[in-house]
């Protein structure tokens, strides 16, 4: 049994009840992943799994076998960012930055939901193409909570990213 | 509260009472910022122009360790057990279930916790940060529902989770008071702040307001909030030979370092912490009950511990804003001229604390008005001590005057902004000394020509489909502070034919831009490129104490770098000897600029860092120094001034408010880093939205227990609540602070949730005075 964590085969924890955020965490030491409320309500422990988002701290590890996890550990690092995390610096989309790994992860996977189709509670048609106009990004990141009101620039830097991307 | 802890009150009150009185007379000149700070002139450096965070890399991807993610060797977690009464005592312990648990390495209550001090309460000395008097696992006394009153450490977290959960406690219950009508019942005191009573009175207010032909006269009530982090509470720390290593998450670094040697009965030396990243405080980021319990427990089992709070548990340890019931009332002439003002109500804390909500403060201030009557009562509930939140005060005070005011305003038929302008007082209203720097009716006349404001509708007229819209105008205000016991080391070292500079500061960064902040100043004083400028901050093992509180921190630092600048000037000075181009020339004869000292008055005498270092053979040069005693905020009124504009649609069939458009127009001195500082306008707002629509900490007041500790149950607002939040401000230095700068952490949050009222009752003609705002109140 193994878990893929951004593209690194790793033991899943022997004990059952451990979550994949504390396994991240405690066992791998990949601490980029934060746990804000350990109940799924903030949205901090956002990753990717199989480039959707989960939230890790809802998910136990064992449950993952066999899968692709990418952190933000497996985003980009410092000197290597992804035009996203450079997007939250450039438009000051964080403050204390303890958000900031959750709400990256999450507009990853949000990003390709929209691609894919999925609409969300405020897209009118339902038959065309999602575009991602400003009230789509926010319904869509409502999951993913910032406490220091960095809700502006969070928003910027992600609706920017999409328009580049595009 | 003590005895001796009022004795030690009454005696701060009493040194800061002389002071008062003597410090308004001395000339300017005698006060810190009586001179201006030279960098105020300088306009075209980095000072104003827009720096991302440093932190920034960092931060995004997630190589920024915060405390809950520090490791050392062989460590134990913890979890902890609450008390599930409001008052008595804990008569038996059953804990051999959780003791035989797999993983366990330790179960600690009163019973076998090390004898420790109780930590000294917050405002009791300089350095003390306790919350309460409550002595931490050091009997069976309960004293409120939630109190830790067990911990276990166990291998991993799952296992010491699973260990507290088989504790089992028996009681011996008290009479608690956990509801507020029962508080009231037992009587009302005085409300100290600082030591000094919440009082002012100036002329016959309750005469002239029944005097006064037109007037308002209402009761606003606020609830319980809290400061919801998303990082949760956490330290990892190790006793180290014999030194306690805390990694914590903290917005008072040395002074909690200190306040934790006491209670372990150690040198100050022997406690050790670190903070260079704090996942949000808000002012909740301080010294409580689990790191003590956490090095207690770290000691008796002689293993380094991490106690990580869950959320449920930092509001059982940590407290947050107490609610408030506030009577405002305002008489004034037929052209609006204010002339009588009360802002009096009732706050609630503790038997075990001292810290009323002391929502008069920005009213003291805020406008001309003859007769005046401020006051703040205290009741007590036995719960969990309460604590300051963003701009403890002013963030519920403003919401019930700026709420009276537009009540007012449409009594007299005269527009709030008039109405507010026409009462803009010429000097401090209350203690009569002159305002350091008050632009807040630009601040008003730019936000409202920005906004619209001239397109406001008539009350309940204009509609989109089935929701109402409206427009609401607030003044914010917070004061300017600074903190005595900052200081700064500043070192140069040489690298070739230049210069690195090292600013350390016991500073806590806690996403509000300070790191960086720090960084342009100080470059900009030494006069060096910023990349050659770095910042050390959140270590208790720099010189000095400095609070992320009050707003002061921005100025507390800048002072200290002041102050520290001029010693170096000196210090290189000294060491350019006769050989200099400078020599002959004296400290005040000196500039930095280009990366050296330069004549002031003949630019082109000048001698760089590196050359001096260079002759004199060194390789750096180092000072510490201690910025200027504080006494400029008892020479002049220094405060923030803030201009609010919110657009609200409010929902006919749901009541649902929703907040369109809102601005702020803020008046707060000369902006460091516009970046970071709209950033903090923002947040603070943001925050303030909160509190208007949906934050409340609901308390049962049967149990005495916080009934929605979580983040699925106390409403934050979300991105789909938060509109695009347009900010401008003054940028007018106030020529008696360091930079010319006022701290803006706080004022963000002030004023807002009377905008979003004011709104909601221009768009629906109902005027609701009980926060939140939420639907069931405008069905
Ligand atoms: S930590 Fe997973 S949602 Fe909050
Ligand atoms: S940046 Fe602090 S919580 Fe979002």
């Amino acid at each position: 049994m193994s878990l893929i964590i951004n593209g690194v085969a790793v033991a899943p924890p022997a004990d059952p009840r451990v979550s994949l955020l504390d396994h991240l965490r405690e066992t791998l030491h990949l601490t980029g992943t934060k746990k804000g409320c350990n109940q799924g309500a903030c949205g901090a422990c956002t990753v990717l799994a199989d480039g959707e988002r989960i939230l890790s701290c809802l998910a136990l590890a064992v449950q993952y076998d066999g899968r692709s996890i990418t952190t933000i550990e497996g985003v980009g690092q410092a000197g290597a960012l992804h035009p996203l995390q450079q997007a939250f610096i450039d438009h000051d989309g964080f403050q204390c930055g303890y958000c900031t790994p959750g709400q990256i992860c999450s507009a990853l996977g949000m990003m390709m939901e929209a691609k894919r189709g999925l609409p969300s509670n405020v897209t009118s048609d339902l038959t065309a193409a999602v575009t991602l106009d400003r009230a789509e990004v926010q319904e869509r990141m409502s999951g993913n909570l910032c406490r220091c009101g960095a809700h502006n620039g969070i928003i910027d830097a992600i609706r920017l990213s999409v328009e580049a991307a595009a | 509260m003590s005895i001796i802890d009022s004795a030690k009150q009454t005696a701060q009150g009493l040194v800061m009472g002389a002071l008062q009185k003597l410090v308004p007379l001395a000339p300017d000149s005698w006060i810190p910022g009586g001179v201006p700070d030279p960098l105020i002139a300088r306009k075209h450096g980095l000072i104003g122009t827009p720096v991302s965070r440093l932190d920034g890399p960092l931060k995004v991807s997630g190589g920024a360790a915060f405390s809950a993610e520090y490791r050392f060797e062989n460590m134990a977690y913890a979890a902890l057990a609450y008390a599930t009464i409001a008052r008595g005592r804990v008569t038996a312990i059953d804990s051999a279930a959780a003791e035989a648990a797999p993983g366990v390495v330790l179960v600690m209550t009163h019973r076998n916790a090390p004898r420790m001090k109780t930590p000294a309460m917050f405002g009791t000395s300089g350095s003390a940060v306790g919350p309460d008097t409550v002595p931490i696992l050091q009997d069976d006394k309960v004293h409120w529902n939630g109190q830790p009153i067990a911990c276990v450490l166990a291998e991993t977290q799952e296992q010491a989770d699973h260990a507290a959960s088989l504790l089992r406690f028996t009681y011996a219950e008290l009479p608690a008071v956990t509801a507020l009508a029962a508080a009231k019942a037992k009587g009302v005191e005085q409300g100290l702040f600082m030591g000094q009573p919440l009082r002012n009175e100036i002329g016959d207010a309750e005469a002239a307001l029944a005097a006064a032909p037109h007037k308002v006269d209402r009761r606003y009530t606020t609830p319980r909030h809290n400061h919801n982090p998303i990082e949760p509470h956490a330290a990892t720390l190790a006793w180290i030979d014999g030194v306690l290593v805390i990694h914590d998450a903290s917005q008072m670094v040395a002074q909690q370092a200190q306040t934790m040697a006491e209670v372990f009965g150690l040198k100050a030396d022997k406690v050790r912490l670190t903070s260079p990243y704090v996942g949000g405080g808000f002012g909740s980021k301080g010294l409580w009950e689990h790191q003590v319990i956490a090095a207690a427990a770290a000691k008796l089992a002689g293993r380094p511990v991490r106690i990580a709070l869950s959320r449920e548990g930092v509001y059982r340890v940590v407290g947050g804003r107490t609610l408030t019931e506030q009577r405002v009332a305002i008489g004034a002439a037929a052209d609006g001229r204010f002339t009588a003002l009360i802002h009096t109500g009732l706050s609630v804390m503790t038997p075990h604390n001292a810290m009323p909500e002391p929502f008069i403060l920005g009213t003291r201030s805020a406008y001309a008005v003859p007769n005046i009557a401020l006051n703040v009562d205290v009741a007590r509930m036995q719960t969990l001590a309460n604590t300051f939140m963003r701009a403890p005060g002013e963030a519920v005070g403003t919401f019930a005057l700026e709420s009276a005011i537009d009540e007012l305003a449409g009594e007299l038929n005269i527009d709030p902004v008039e109405l507010r302008i026409r009462n803009e007082p010429d000097k401090d209203p209350t203690s009569g000394l002159p305002f350091s720097s008050r632009h807040i009716v630009t601040a008003w006349r730019q936000g409202a020509e920005r906004f619209g404001w001239r397109d406001r509708p008539e009350t309940a007229t204009r509609r989109e489909g089935e929701w109402r819209i409206g427009m609401g105008c607030a003044t914010g205000t917070y004061p300017y502070y600074r903190m005595p016991g900052a200081k700064a080391r500043l070192t140069l070292t040489r690298d070739g034919d230049a210069v690195r500079a090292s600013v350390e500061v016991a500073a806590a960064e806690m996403g509000m831009g300070t790191g960086t902040t720090t960084a342009i100043v100080a470059a900009e004083r030494l006069g060096l490129p910023l990349d050659r400028v770095e910042v050390g901050y959140g270590d208790s093992a720099i010189p000095g104490a400095i609070m992320a509180g009050g707003s002061q921190q921005t100025a507390a630092i800048g002072a200290a770098v002041i102050a520290a600048h001029n010693a170096l000037t000196a210090k290189l000075l000294k060491l350019a000897g006769n050989d200099s181009p400078l020599a002959g020339l004296s400290a005040k004869e000196v500039g930095s600029d280009s990366g050296g000292l330069a004549s002031l008055d003949d630019p082109a005498q000048r001698e760089s860092y590196a050359s001096i270092l260079k002759r004199a053979g060194r390789d750096s040069i180092e000072v510490t120094e201690a910025g200027s005693p504080p006494l400029e905020f008892m020479h002049w009124s220094m405060h923030s001034h803030s201009a609010l504009f919110c657009e609200v649609g409010v929902n006919d069939v749901t009541g649902e408010v929703r907040v369109r458009r809102f601005l702020g127009s803020f008046d707060c001195g000369r902006i460091l880093n516009p970046r970071t500082a709209a950033s903090q306008f923002r947040g603070g707002i943001v925050m303030g939205l909160g509190m208007a629509l949906m934050e409340e900490t609901q308390f049962d007041e049967r149990s005495g227990r916080i009934m929605n500790p979580s983040l699925a149950e106390y409403h934050v607002p979300v991105h789909l609540d938060v509109p695009e939040i347009d900010v401008i401000w003054t940028d007018i230095p106030d020529p008696h602070t360091p930079m010319g700068a006022h701290g803006i952490g706080e004022i963000g949050i002030t004023g807002v949730a009377a905008a979003v009222a004011n709104a909601v009752h221009n768009a629906t003609g109902r005027r609701i005075r009980d926060l939140p705002i939420t639907l069931d109140k405008l069905l």
